[in-house]
């Protein structure tokens, strides 16, 4: 039926003005879909904590969960682990009280960099662990969260990690960032 | 042999042998061959050896492939690999520039970054979804983008981490493809991002979107949403085939002028919001640490630069003469508007020509002919961009963005977004090395 009542009108709009004046002109084919379908992809996380789900956990939890999934490339207790055949570094460690050194990329850590907390839930939501992500339950990333958190001494060792105190932990380089090419910066 | 000496002094254009662009082009051909006699014919050079049929020219050829792939005897054309046994971290795969020319990148060796390895996709199950801040969130499978209006561009893609080794404070010793290989250029092919979100509509809030990979990492970037609205596109051709799974198989998001990172490959999900999302990629990875102890963010545009990959380090310049300077520049911001080249490290420069068609966002090949009189060389490439931008010296640059304390590892990212003037010493053997001048 759209075909019918598309076609006589580009053929018009062809003959009128041409290749270029039509190229707006779309078939329209892009089906509607629900929030409710569209929630197993809707996995980002702003730095106001909008997208954090239900669920909490606590670095007592995280603890193990870490020795269980992470520890084996990010080393014991997260500080960093040379494991590959090359001797290439696995991963880099997610505890870390290394100081920056410079311009020297290499030596940022969460701890002395990373702007957001919320950044964390997203990252080992999305892409952890590195060989079955998005395997680990909210629950568990939220846990996995505060231990990193709570080992970096950047939360308190009990703190509750969930949708409402995840966006208030305040991270020491905040306002270490100078925006480069701004549309808007994000949260000042 | 005094008139070619007096036609040498004529044509020089700047010191240490550089040669007047029109030894290239035009009624310059003439002289360029003219020049060529004069240093290099028959009075030194050998006899040709007497011509002879070869095998392959005295038995049938062999079959013709369904798809064909590079001769047997081209086989270093390839791409170097950063995780060749492919360990649990990021793999990088760079470009031979110092092997093609043209402006245009093979797809077999257009550069790969892949975070948690190339994903086999099924464009029949993949999906594209658009939601957010959008009046009608959509899905588009593959097939139904096909059906779009489509448009093509040329344009490069540079990681935001290339040329990161030249953040060494000592010259690192390795060639154009160590150096500067994780950039390349094609022609891509695909449906503009504005026209759908033409589709769905766009929420008065939405100052910003997401892009989001379908690829085990499930990358991410937050994008200003003036980008959607200006020249991004949902890229489904690489040089007229269907993307390369390296590049992002079956779509990606092409962002002309911004860092690789955010041409979200196996794009499967772009996310309308209000405000950027801070993904890893853009809190820690692709961020620059400068001297004064703060850091640059959301540095999307890759500036303008050039490098020279003829002559370059591993190739060795057999005796005195005729050779052509040849080498790429781009810009994030427009077309190039001049390239400068100098064989004396920079102490005078010469204007070279610029090989058409000359393109916003894409390699613009530049060539200069140069006499090497058997003497040290330091040859320089700095372009210049439509925006009014100077490539920096390298001196320029570090004063600015800082330099490491040590020598790191060769294949490391140190900081991101170099683009200062690379320097290739030449000396009396003929021998190629980086250097700093």
């Amino acid at each position: 039926m759209r075909m019918h009542r598309t076609l006589p009108m580009f053929a018009f709009w062809m003959f009128t003005f041409g290749i270029g004046a039509v190229s707006a002109e779309a078939p329209n084919l892009g089906k509607p879909i629900s929030a409710a379908d569209i929630a197993q992809w809707d996995i980002d996380i702003e730095p106001d904590g909008a997208g954090l789900p239900a669920g909490s956990g606590t670095s007592d939890q995280g603890a193990s969960i870490f020795a269980d999934q992470c520890a084996g490339c990010h080393g014991d207790g997260g500080k960093g682990a040379t494991t590959t055949t090359s001797g290439a570094p696995a991963a880099p460690p997610v505890v870390s009280d290394m100081k920056r050194n410079g311009i020297d990329d290499t030596t940022l850590t969460i701890a002395n960099y990373w702007p957001y907390a919320t950044t964390l839930f997203d990252y080992i939501r999305r892409a952890m662990p590195w060989t079955s992500p998005r395997s680990l339950t909210d629950d568990q990333v939220y846990a996995l969260t505060a231990y990193i958190l709570a080992e970096n001494k950047l939360i308190d060792g009990k703190q509750v990690i969930d949708a409402q105190t995840l966006p208030r932990v305040q991270m020491p380089n905040r306002n270490g960032f100078i925006v480069r090419f701004p549309e808007r910066t994000p949260h000042d | 042999m005094s008139r070619s000496r007096n036609k040498d002094s004529i044509d020089q254009v700047a010191g240490n042998g550089l040669l007047h662009r029109r030894a290239l082009l035009g009624r310059g051909l003439a002289i360029a061959g003219a020049l060529g006699t004069g240093a290099m014919g028959s009075p030194t050079s050998a006899a040709a050896e007497p011509l002879s049929e070869q095998d392959w020219s005295l038995s049938p050829g062999g079959p013709v492939p369904a798809y064909q792939t590079p001769s047997k005897f081209a086989k270093s054309v390839v791409r170097t690999l950063s995780n060749p046994s492919f360990e649990p971290r990021t793999s990088q795969s760079r470009t031979p520039h110092q092997l093609l020319d043209g402006m245009i990148t093979p797809n077999g060796v257009f550069f790969t970054i892949v975070h948690d390895g190339v994903p086999d996709i099924d464009p029949a199950a993949h999906q594209l979804l658009i939601h957010g801040l959008v009046k009608q969130p959509l899905t588009f499978s593959y097939e139904t983008l096909l059906r779009y209006p489509m448009t093509s561009r040329i344009a490069f893609i540079e990681c935001g981490g290339n040329s990161a080794g030249l953040f060494s404070p000592k010259p690192l010793q390795t060639d154009v493809q160590g150096l500067h290989g994780l950039i390349s250029c094609a022609e891509w092919t695909g449906v503009k991002l504005s026209t759908l979100l033409e589709e769905t509509g766009i929420d008065s809030k939405a100052k910003w979107f997401i892009g989001e990979g379908a690829d085990a990492a499930h990358v991410m970037r937050s994008v200003p949403l003036a980008k959607a609205l200006d020249d991004a596109m949902i890229a489904l051709y690489q040089n007229g085939e269907p993307l390369m799974p390296g590049n992002g198989y079956p779509m990606r998001l092409l962002l002309p002028g911004y860092e690789g990172n955010m041409n979200i490959k196996y794009l499967r999900r772009i996310k309308l919001v209000p405000e950027a999302a801070m993904s890893y990629w853009e809190s820690q990875i692709y961020t620059e640490p400068l001297p004064n102890g703060k850091a640059y963010q959301f540095y999307f545009v890759n500036e303008v630069k050039s490098f020279i990959t003829q002559p370059s380090p591993g190739c060795t310049l057999q005796q005195p003469g005729l050779y052509e300077i040849s080498g790429i520049a781009y810009s994030g911001k427009g077309r190039i508007s001049k390239v400068l080249v100098s064989a004396d490290g920079g102490q005078s420069w010469a204007e070279a020509a610029l090989q058409e068609p000359v393109l916003s966002m894409a390699f613009t090949r530049f060539r200069m002919p140069w006499r090497w009189n058997g003497g040290p060389a330091v040859l320089q490439s700095r372009a210049w961009d439509e925006d009014g931008n100077a490539q920096p010296t390298r001196a320029e640059f570090v004063s600015q963005r800082g330099e490491l304390t040590s020598v790191p590892p060769l294949l490391a990212f140190e900081n991101h977004h170099f683009n200062a003037v690379t320097s290739w010493a030449v000396d009396e053997k003929g021998t190629v090395k980086h250097a700093y001048a």
